[in-house]
């Protein structure tokens, strides 16, 4: 497995599910370029879809006039991945903790609690209006062996 | 690949098996829809397959929790049969591992209904 090189992916789509479902072919496609093996690839999928998700629902709510943008960039050492959407952004100080007891029962309201979980670094960046959420996994760690 | 569900009898219990995946917007509906129809007709147990099951989301995972606290309203309850590895590990790091009933094989999963 090698990681030489670097690539710059940007995505500007439509605020759909069709548009989450092309972030999660071209990061799973980035992925698989840079050696990244399935086991390892599958919680960053997850957490890159559940960022697109947010983007398009709860940041865009479907607005057509309203796009999200995805970059996709990794080098030998660290892939990045940011998901901006234009929406009126929220505040992390609301967001409870899904594994509380008294949360465990909630329909939802785990989506960044499991972004969190698979990458190394996730920060969030308030644009006034939209959100952008920066997610940083070191690529050493992923290099077959699940996170 | 969307989700599948197929519905079956075992000994009274009502077995749904699930394939594809449980996301938004692909199988969070179908899921919730299948439930919500077994309960309305009064049946009390459900016992969800989840053995061709290869992804789910937050929104699979609220579905599912969705499930279980709609059929315990309903003195009904949903057990999980066979999870593979990769949602295993999802209900473990959301702690739902600690909130369903769950079985590795259907016969216990039956004998657990009596």
């Amino acid at each position: 497995m090698t990681h030489t090189g670097s690539e710059r992916i940007r995505l500007q789509l439509a605020s759909s599910m069709e548009s989450v479902a092309q972030v999660e072919a071209e990061a799973e496609k980035l992925l698989h370029t840079i050696g990244i093996e399935e086991d390892a690839a599958f919680p960053l999928l997850m957490g890159i879809r559940e960022a697109a998700v947010n983007a398009v629902l709860h940041g865009n709510s479907y607005d057509p006039a309203k796009s999200i943008v995805v970059t996709m960039e990794h080098d030998p050492e660290t892939l990045v991945i940011t998901v901006t959407d234009q929406g009126e952004g929220f505040s992390l100080d609301t967001l409870p903790d899904p594994r509380e007891e008294e949360n465990l029962l909630r329909g939802s309201g785990r989506g960044i609690f499991l972004i969190r979980s698979f990458f190394d670094e996730v920060h969030f960046r308030q644009l006034h209006p939209g959100t952008e959420v920066r997610l940083v996994k070191k690529l050493a760690d992923s290099a077959g062996q699940a996170s | 690949m969307a989700l599948s569900i197929a519905t079956r009898e075992l000994d009274g219990v009502t077995i749904l098996d699930l394939s594809g995946r449980i996301t938004l917007g692909e199988g969070s509906v179908q899921l919730r829809d299948a439930v919500r129809e077994l309960i309305s007709k009064g049946v009390k147990n459900i016992l969800i397959g989840l053995g061709e099951v290869n992804y789910i989301d937050s929104s699979g995972l609220g579905e599912l929790v969705s499930a279980y606290t709609t059929a315990k309203n309903q003195q009904a309850s949903v057990k999980l049969l066979n999870l593979t590895k990769k949602v295993k590990d999802v209900l473990q790091l959301t702690k739902l591992y600690t909130v369903f009933d769950i079985y590795e094989d259907e016969a216990s999963a039956i004998a657990s209904y009596k």
